[in-house]
């Protein structure tokens, strides 16, 4: 089992002929899973690594003869939100968005028009998510042999602000001999499309995963959200959390932000030093070390002696 | 992007809120005849992007134009928080019956905008918010729809304000939510929003912070509306000479990203770190094992040789740079044996020698067989993904300090 994506998830690339993607779709295939078209407006009846392209989605989904799952949008930012709506209108459930540098406005409109829709944002700014041996949703792990070798199959499932650190912390878990059940990228941005609390009830309802691993950083309530919905829920899943960016508490690094949009700290709330306040109220343990996550989540699944 | 009073008040009247007849002035003169224009009693006001004024003495009444321009003469001089101000506010002393607050804020939670209200204005909300809860209204609105006032009425009417005061409010506080969403704000605030005595509203003092990254779509309202030059992008701070430097290599080249600051690093160990996140796990896992970085960086997409060794360089010329620690959370697009071949050149370039200067070398993932072969040529330390970051970054602060492995953490 996993949450959200299974061996028969099918989507296409929006903004498929663009460098990056062309890298992602490759990416993606070789892992396994089923792209069934791409979309780049103009571009219609090329071929991205066998992927046929189509100038919009509902060609897409005519060629496919059916609904097709996701998508996973990475065109350039004044363009993102257009491409979304056109995701969701064509009756895609799953849409990630991998584009940096979107307004907060518009991330605000496409997750409302999604939420209209019964359909799901993860990102922007993200890499998307991986199922270990089953399938790969975007850029995160990068080629297949090196997803492979950072994902095995597992019982942690991991939800990270950043891309990369969702690879390195996955890793670290597959070398414990842990491994991961779905770790999703859920975007650097200050508003995004998923947030931790928002996924827990899919991890909570997902067989496989028995622990929860999460990588946050300054700036916004997402970790407040997180820790609301532990003391209202009765949850059977442990969660490990790492807090990166403590040196942004520092005075002279007021109103700076580092590594990703959202890290900007507009609150008292928005600290790191609040935020971990916050976690352990809720008993979620915050480790101090990057290094002491497989330890820790080995203590809480109890596979230590 | 920050906005001053002046031009938050030109925002405010833009969107068709009343505001008082004021006069932004830059020397006494057009002060004296900002309030000879105004007449009677004004108030100056000092035009910095720093809170405090008051305090500070960059607020100031006159009862005459001639003492208007004493006032703007010795605000114009002030300076408040390390910040010369941009002029002064010129505005008329208003016959205030009631102060209340109207704002509109992002609410990244239910990911709507929130407006906020309160009967309790000219203080800072987040003290009513604390001390008096049932004096602040608050509602949500929609991103895709149009924002009807009776949403903004509703947000009113829960801090008991009714009769005419209700009816004179909706509309303000229903424009602001408007232009908070159409100018791509992230804080729209007018505080105090005052009642006078004749039961008019008006802005008295408005803040607006606009998104950076909607800075290019919002060219009307900032180019032509307000005036603001395309180089005058108000960061909380000036860059330095390394901050501009990186920037520069940067933009020489388009393959991969390099970001540099060193604003409040003062230490000895260069950093040469990326991405996104593994840079902030970094800079704290060198700090929480008493390691002084020198800056932050970042690398990220695939950078060329050129643009790491740029990188490299401008961190190894710093002042009181001794060493430099490359180190990444695992890569999949940035290629391992670039940043290696990168580094290794910057450290030749400057006549150093990359055993001894690069303490250590931590990148794991795409190329690394490739990359460690290079470094290990020039007796460069480098670990792969079974040294964590944390460990990698305490042997490099180990290094800097002569202290054994392990004994600084």
């Amino acid at each position: 089992m996993s949450i959200l994506l299974s061996k028969d998830t099918t989507f296409i690339v929006q903004g498929i002929t663009g460098r990056e993607a062309v890298n992602l779709t490759r990416e993606c295939l070789d892992y396994g899973s089923k792209i069934v078209g791409g979309v780049t407006p103009g571009r219609k009846g090329r071929e991205v690594h066998g992927v046929p392209v189509f100038d919009t989605v509902v060609q897409a989904v005519e060629h496919h003869g059916g609904p097709i799952d996701g998508a996973v949008v990475t065109v350039p930012p004044a363009f993102t939100k257009d491409a979304v709506f056109e995701a969701i209108l064509g009756g895609i459930k799953l849409i990630v968005v991998v584009t940096e540098r979107i307004p907060r406005g518009d991330v605000a409109q496409m997750v409302e028009l999604a939420d209209m829709n019964g359909a799901r944002i993860i990102g922007p700014n993200c890499l998307g998510l991986i199922v270990p041996g089953v399938c790969k949703m975007g850029g995160i792990g990068g080629p297949a042999k090196d997803a492979a070798k950072a994902y095995a199959p597992g019982p942690v499932g991991v939800m990270s602000r950043s891309g990369g650190m969702t690879t390195e912390i996955s890793s670290s878990l597959t070398q414990a001999g842990l491994g991961v059940s779905t770790a999703v990228s859920i975007g650097g941005d200050a508003i995004i499309g998923s947030t931790y609390a928002e996924l827990m009830p899919l991890f909570e309802a997902d067989e496989q995963t028995k622990a929860i691993v999460i990588y946050t950083e300054p700036g916004g309530r997402m970790e407040a959200q997180l820790s609301e919905w532990v003391a209202a829920n009765d949850s059977r899943l442990p969660i490990v959390a790492f807090m990166a960016g403590k040196f942004m508490d520092d005075e002279e690094m007021k109103g700076m932000s580092f590594g990703h949009a959202g890290t900007i700290v507009e609150g008292v709330e928005d600290t790191a030093t609040e935020k971990i306040a916050r976690l352990e109220a809720a008993g979620i343990r915050v480790v101090e070390r990057i290094d002491e996550i497989p330890t820790v989540v080995k203590e809480k699944l109890g596979v230590l002696a | 992007m920050r906005f001053f009073e002046y031009e938050a008040r030109k925002i405010v009247e833009l969107a068709g809120i009343p505001v008082t007849k004021y006069g932004f002035c830059t020397t006494p003169e057009e002060a004296r005849a900002a309030a000879e224009e105004i007449g009677g009693p004004v108030v100056i006001k000092s035009q910095v992007l720093t809170g405090g004024r008051m305090k500070a003495g960059g607020v100031k009444f006159a009862d005459t134009p001639d003492e208007a321009a004493e006032h703007a003469a010795a605000i114009l001089e002030l300076e408040i928080n390390g910040h010369m101000p941009r002029g002064v506010l010129v505005d008329p002393k208003a016959e205030v019956k009631q102060e209340y607050y109207a704002g509109v804020v992002w609410d990244g939670t239910a990911k709507r905008p929130l407006m906020l209200f309160s009967d309790m204005g000219g203080i800072d909300i987040e003290e009513v918010a604390r001390t008096h809860p049932d004096h602040v209204g608050r509602g949500h609105v929609s991103n895709l729809f149009p924002i009807p006032d009776f949403e903004a009425k509703q947000t009113i009417a829960a801090t008991g304000v009714t009769g005419s005061q209700l009816n004179r409010a909706t509309p303000v506080l229903a424009r602001l939510a408007r232009l908070f969403r159409e100018n791509d704000m992230t804080l729209a605030e007018i505080n105090p929003l005052a009642e006078l005595t004749d039961g008019s509203f008006v802005a008295l003092d408005a803040h607006m912070e606009m998104e950076e990254e909607a800075v290019g779509r919002q060219k009307k309202l900032l180019r032509v509306e307000l005036g603001i030059a395309e180089d005058d992008t108000r960061e909380p701070y000036e860059h330095s000479a390394f901050e501009e430097h990186v920037a520069a290599i940067d933009a020489a080249d388009h393959r991969g990203v390099i970001q540099g600051k060193d604003h409040g690093f003062t230490g000895n160990l260069g950093l040469v770190i990326g991405a996104g996140g593994g840079s902030l796990t970094l800079t704290d896992a060198v700090r929480s094992q008493g390691g002084k970085p020198a800056n932050y960086s970042e690398i990220g997409g695939n950078p060329s040789v050129a643009k790491a060794c740029g990188l490299a360089k401008e961190v190894l010329e710093k002042d009181g740079v001794e060493k430099i620690a490359v180190m990444m959370s695992i890569v999949s697009n940035t290629r391992v044996d670039i940043v290696a071949r990168g580094v290794i050149k910057a450290c030749l370039e400057l006549g150093k020698d990359p055993g001894e200067t690069i303490a250590i070398f931590r990148i794991p993932g795409a190329w690394e067989d490739e990359g460690f072969r290079i470094l290990e040529r020039y007796g460069v330390e480098y670990c792969d993904r079974s040294v964590s970051m944390w460990e990698a970054a305490g042997r490099a602060v180990a290094k800097i300090q002569g202290t054994p492995e392990g004994a600084a953490a």
